[in-house]
């Protein structure tokens, strides 16, 4: 089991690394929207300072959501999915290996971009802390609900705009939390209570996710 | 006594005709509910409420409508949990045949809040957690709807719409709790069981109209559940003797 997990997960990243192009396209998505609200909202510090941590949450959302279509869409195309469907080792733990290396490759880098993204809308050392850590703990979070959305709409046409109908909803807890924490710390309250909730949101997330995607890719192979 | 086999309604062959016969009744129900409701909510009722006036009237719709898409957005998740367990094709059709009932009354608990709201807080809307989450639970039914029209595979949409379901019912606790976790400008519940905060006659209003809707609710799905059968079972021989002898 744990051999069928570390097999898919190095897999997963070997193909990510053949197509480096893939992934960079995400996280320069992820810094264009980001810089986009300076312009439309205007220069004005004291405003970006309070939208900050939402604009970088949203944006953190529509970038994890446009990178789901790649979660299983290759292995559907030439069939790999249906052997993982077959294999003998349960789904839901190669759905995890999956996802695992999805988060490694598209979650991670956000998570290490986000803070220069902060500086620029003048976020303080502490708040820049928190929005890292909340980002940590959330954006595995958006991976494995997405998970659930990518394999239900897998290969229907207009997935794409499909999936974000179906994902976006459930992900606003996460972006409430997310972003909440990092306000909490900017006024001074502090992160704890937003924190340990997306750490909570994350198990919770951890054990349901991978089984109800596992259950999600048998209905669109059968 | 002998045992009901209960299963042998989850036929669609032997559903069918059960649900025409029950629709008129559960129709002529709810017409009359809603008539007396109404009658209660408008002639019964004190009337007027000392601070906000004749526009409080809204909540013998708002309230009932708000309740009835949380509901129905439970008993939907229900059906398709059975049909997942049973595997019964008619579980689906009818978690299928609530979603656009129950994206109606969201939508109207959404807009009887907001007209209720601009005379009352003196804005439409606010962003405050009952309303943000009705608002989640109207996105919520319109993906359940989106998904099941995208997949051309009846089977797939149903089994695929089923999970949805479930996935998205974790959101309906959260609209409830969500009052107690950020209480905002939003008043808590109006209606605590423990303690009168509202005359009788506006309870019973507010009650009987709930019960109107739900009636409709029902007619409505099996309205459209038997819409459903036919278009699934278009090729079996019961529905071929079906019209044959005219009856549809």
């Amino acid at each position: 089991m744990l051999s069928a997990f570390r097999t898919v997960l190095r897999r997963d990243l070997v193909l990510a690394m053949r197509r480096r192009a893939d992934f960079l396209t995400i996280v320069f998505f992820f810094i264009i929207v980001v810089s986009l609200f300076p312009l439309g909202v205007g220069p004005e510090i004291d405003t970006l300072r309070t939208i900050a941590p939402g604009v970088v949450w949203v944006a953190a959302l529509l970038a994890s959501m446009l990178s789901l279509g790649r979660l299983f869409y290759n292995d559907y195309m030439d069939g790999t999915l249906e052997q993982m469907v077959l294999a003998p080792q349960p789904l839901s733990v190669i759905v995890l290996g999956k996802v695992l290396a999805h988060w490694l490759v598209s979650g991670i880098p956000l998570v290490l971009v986000a803070p220069i993204l902060g500086l620029q809308f003048d976020l303080g050392g502490d708040a820049l802390l928190v929005l890292v850590v909340a980002l940590f703990l959330g954006t595995p979070i958006l991976s494995l609900i997405g998970a659930i959305g990518a394999a239900l709409t897998l290969g229907l046409r207009g997935g794409g705009v499909l999936v974000s109908l179906l994902i976006l909803p459930l992900y606003i807890p996460v972006l409430v939390f997310g972003s909440g924490a990092v306000e909490a710390t900017a006024s001074g309250i502090g992160a704890q209570a937003h924190l340990s909730l997306l750490g909570a949101g994350l198990f919770l997330a951890l054990v349901f996710a991978p089984w109800a995607t596992a259950a999600a890719l048998k209905i669109s192979i059968e | 006594m002998a045992k009901i086999n209960w299963f042998k309604y989850s036929s669609p062959a032997s559903f069918y005709p059960l649900a025409g016969k029950v629709v008129p009744w559960f129709a002529w129900l709810a017409a009359i509910l809603g008539v007396v409701g109404l009658y209660v909510a408008f002639f019964e009722a004190p009337l007027k409420d000392y601070q906000q006036g004749q526009s409080y009237k809204i909540i013998f719709i708002h309230v009932p409508t708000a309740w009835m898409s949380m509901f129905i957005y439970v008993v939907m998740a229900l059906w398709a949990a059975a049909g997942m367990v049973f595997n019964t094709r008619l579980s689906y059709m009818m978690a299928k045949a609530l979603a656009p009932t129950g994206a109606l009354f969201a939508f109207l608990a959404l807009w009887t809040g907001a007209l209720w709201g601009k005379p009352t807080w003196g804005t439409w809307w606010v962003w405050d957690a009952r309303l943000t989450s009705e608002l989640i639970l109207f996105f919520l039914y319109i993906g359940f709807i989106a998904l099941g029209s995208a997949i051309e595979d009846p089977r797939r949409a149903a089994r695929a719409c089923g999970l949805l379901a479930l996935v998205g019912v974790v959101n309906v606790p959260i609209i409830y709790f969500s009052v107690l976790w950020w209480s905002t400008l939003h008043q808590p519940p109006s209606l605590k069981l423990n303690e009168a905060t509202m005359g009788t006659s506006m309870l019973v209003g507010i009650l009987l109209v709930t019960f109107s809707l739900w009636f409709y609710t029902i007619a409505v799905a099996l309205v459209r559940v038997r819409g459903e059968i036919l278009e699934r079972e278009r090729d079996t021989s019961w529905v071929a003797q079906l019209i044959h002898e005219g009856k549809e």
